[in-house]
């Protein structure tokens, strides 16, 4: 059987598994800056095997995703976080109250759970990158894992970020791309959502001192 | 010549939005606010007589789509934004009197007003769900920084909440997105006409009902965030009680309606693809959970606008329930009360912002004697409260009766829930509001004198359309009910 599989379809594996170990060394990664890194990582992994996807099936507008998921999930949005921490002063915050062994056993779960749901779904697709769709799918749940576990603001951020590459995976896994107009939009609404997100840490900060977001749990039902 | 009156629509709220941008400092500003409001409320309803006399049609070769369904909801959208902005005038100002907010946090507002304006027309007007959930979530980011335009503690972590919980659940509506485009794929072939709702609902017949049925839970939960309903509600209440009045009284009446709207496409299309009922048994089990969960939260809020926030979401879940029973009485009901929610409750929020500001706090046990300080501003809280209550002979009665009716004669066993519901909703929301309204009170005048003209002509077309619905809008919501299915 292994030997049927294609080198491409191969390496598209290969980045997917890639992806899905980022998201968890993201979930159990504590500091603030290697977690932005480990980000930035996870967008070049995305944008190469889209690459490898658009150069074996010939979609010519999966280039221009690839250049669009390099320039802002690679480089752009990790440059503006890092600017961010630089200028709150936050490089040395460190988490302290996650406890990483369940958090990552529950973290199994999950990708347990989105295989089975994606299973169905990729017997249905024709494309080359068809079983990498679970891998999507556990992406996005492991994000939304750490975006839960987190009491910080700009991890929680970075989960929600991870979270829309999870959703760019699977995308590109199920049917090669969105539409160039939708895919387009995406990108606008994800970078204008991390520049007000950036003028809303400092007024956050302005109020509390800090950035951690325990202090915002005062409005409850009572 | 028929094309420009809906360049002029989406035109004049965007270009006005990035005016005020750069000069929303100047005397002229809030003038520039109403007169683009005004513009666009014109241009709405010179489209809505092209519609209905010529039938639906398209713009921008296949870019947006423009039918019965959503030309009601842009009409609705374009006049809620013109009174909103012409009350928010002396609101607005009041406010910088009390020195609550500076010029330029004004000037924010009024561009980002104008700009989350745009963002609702595209979602209701596009023809392709791909931009439908970029401008649902363009929407969001537009008002997240109006949530927290007073800077204060509890608006930074209303703002938080709203961004986060909006962003995860519209991330799961890309999801269901995702799947709809591959089920689509797969019949209507690479051609980039595969997320065009024209195109869609064609071949809705034919879409893989194992894909669509997961689709659309994805597409339910994510949209359904921003309509508020349960349990991804948690966000609504402090959104609207800790951001500026005009703001809640937008993201009531506008947002939460154009979030429905997108679950209602998305319905059309599950309805074709998988077995008879199955969305519409999603959406009635969502609409009670969220109603009943409304109904009970309304008696423990201190907050006026916390409570009328519940409200929203009570009603919201009335509507998803009704559209979920489906069939012309029943869709013809939701649309109804769509509406009549939409101005009843900005109307409400309209005199509950004047009391707020003329009482200065926005706790219940604060405001009292509304009908002494000011006998138009207490009257009108009195009328809407009763209004959004159901009671004869303004509007919701004759929407709600509908609804009530048609769950008798199919889902008997939903009426107990949904009258012990609104029972419970109408004793909390009237005890509190009848104190506020009389009682003894020491409040002074404010310095510029409210608008109160919105209130009064939203409750009383209100009022007109429970006693007389005309008969071209009748044969309109009659349309647009039969599209729905």
């Amino acid at each position: 059987m292994s030997a049927a599989i294609p080198l491409s379809t191969q390496l598209i594996n290969l980045c997917a598994s890639v992806i899905l170990l980022l998201a968890f060394a993201m979930l159990a990664q504590r500091r603030v800056m290697p977690l932005i890194n480990l980000f930035a990582y996870q967008g070049l992994t995305l944008a190469a095997s889209t690459l490898v996807v658009a150069f074996t099936t010939h979609q010519a507008h999966l280039y221009y995703s690839a250049g669009l998921t390099l320039g802002l999930k690679g480089i752009l949005l990790p440059w503006i976080l890092h600017r961010l921490v630089r200028r709150l002063y936050v490089k040395w915050d460190v988490e302290s109250l996650i406890n990483i062994p369940t958090t990552m056993l529950v973290g199994i779960g999950l990708v347990i759970i989105a295989f089975n749901v994606a299973q169905p779904i990729s017997q249905l697709s024709h494309t080359i990158s068809r079983g990498t769709l679970g891998i999507a799918l556990a992406t996005v749940m492991l994000a939304f894992l750490m975006m839960i576990t987190r009491t910080k603001a700009i991890p929680q951020v970075v989960g929600f970020l991870a979270m829309e590459n999870g959703l760019f995976l699977a995308a590109t896994s199920a049917t090669y791309g969105m539409p160039m107009v939708v895919e387009l939009g995406i990108a606008l609404d994800v970078l204008v959502g991390a520049i007000i997100l950036g003028v809303f840490f400092f007024q956050i900060r302005e109020q509390f001192d800090s950035l951690d977001i325990r202090h915002l749990e005062r409005l409850k039902e009572h | 010549m028929e094309l420009d009156i809906f360049i002029v629509m989406l035109a004049s709220p965007l270009v006005s939005g990035l005016l005020l941008t750069v000069a929303g400092e100047r005397e002229w500003a809030p003038n520039l606010n109403i007169i683009a409001s005004g513009g666009t409320f014109l241009a709405a309803v010179v489209l809505t007589i092209d519609i209905v006399a010529h039938g639906p049609r398209m713009a921008f070769g296949e870019m947006f789509f423009i039918d019965s369904l959503n030309v009601f909801l842009v009409t609705l959208t374009a006049f809620v934004g013109l009174t909103t902005s012409i009350f928010s005038g002396p609101y607005m100002k009041n406010e910088r009197e009390h020195g609550k907010l500076s010029v330029r946090r004004l000037r924010l507002y009024k561009s980002m007003f104008q700009l989350f304006m745009f963002t609702m027309l595209v979602a209701l007007t596009t023809n392709n769900l791909g931009i439908l959930w970029v401008a649902m979530e363009a929407a969001t980011l537009t008002t997240v920084l109006l949530v927290s335009l007073y800077r204060t503690p509890a608006s930074l972590e209303a703002a938080w909440k709203y961004f986060i919980l909006c962003g995860v659940g519209i991330a799961q509506a890309l999801f269901g997105t995702i799947l709809l485009y591959f089920a689509a794929e797969r019949v209507l072939g690479e051609t980039g006409n595969a997320l065009l709702w024209t195109h869609l609902v064609e071949v809705k017949g034919q879409l893989e009902p194992t894909i669509m049925a997961l689709s659309f839970i994805f597409l339910l939960v994510g949209y359904g965030t921003k309509v508020g309903l349960a349990p991804l509600h948690n966000w609504l209440p402090d959104a609207h009680a800790e951001g500026p009045t005009p703001v809640s009284a937008v993201l009531s009446g506008l947002l939460l309606n154009v979030a429905l709207y997108a679950i209602l496409r998305c319905k059309v299309l599950a309805d074709g693809a998988v077995h008879e009922g199955y969305a519409g048994n999603l959406m009635m089990g969502f609409g009670l959970t969220t109603l009943v969960m409304a109904a009970f939260f309304l008696s423990r809020q201190k907050d006026i606008k916390r409570m009328f926030a519940y409200s929203s979401i009570e009603h919201m879940g009335i509507i998803t329930f009704a559209f979920g029973m489906g069939g012309p009485v029943a869709n013809f009901a939701g649309l109804l009360h769509m509406t009549l929610h939409s101005l009843t409750k900005s109307a409400i929020f309209f005199t509950v912002g004047h009391a707020a500001q003329k009482t200065g706090t926005q706790l219940m046990e604060g405001i009292r004697g509304l009908i002494r300080i000011n006998p138009v501003i207490g009257w009108g809280l009195m009328l809407g409260t009763l209004a959004i209550l159901g009671m004869p002979p303004f509007g919701v009665f004759a929407s709600e009766f509908m609804i009530l009716t048609h769950a008798m004669k199919y889902y008997p066993w939903a009426t107990p829930i949904l009258l012990a519901a609104l029972g419970v909703a109408f004793a909390s929301i009237f005890g509190k509001v009848q104190a506020m309204v009389f009682g003894e009170t020491h409040a002074k005048p404010l310095p510029h004198a409210p608008a109160i003209t919105p209130v009064f002509v939203h409750l009383s077309i209100v009022l007109m359309l429970g006693l007389y619905i005309p008969p071209y809008l009748t044969r309109w919501f009659h349309e647009a009910a039969r599209m729905l299915g």
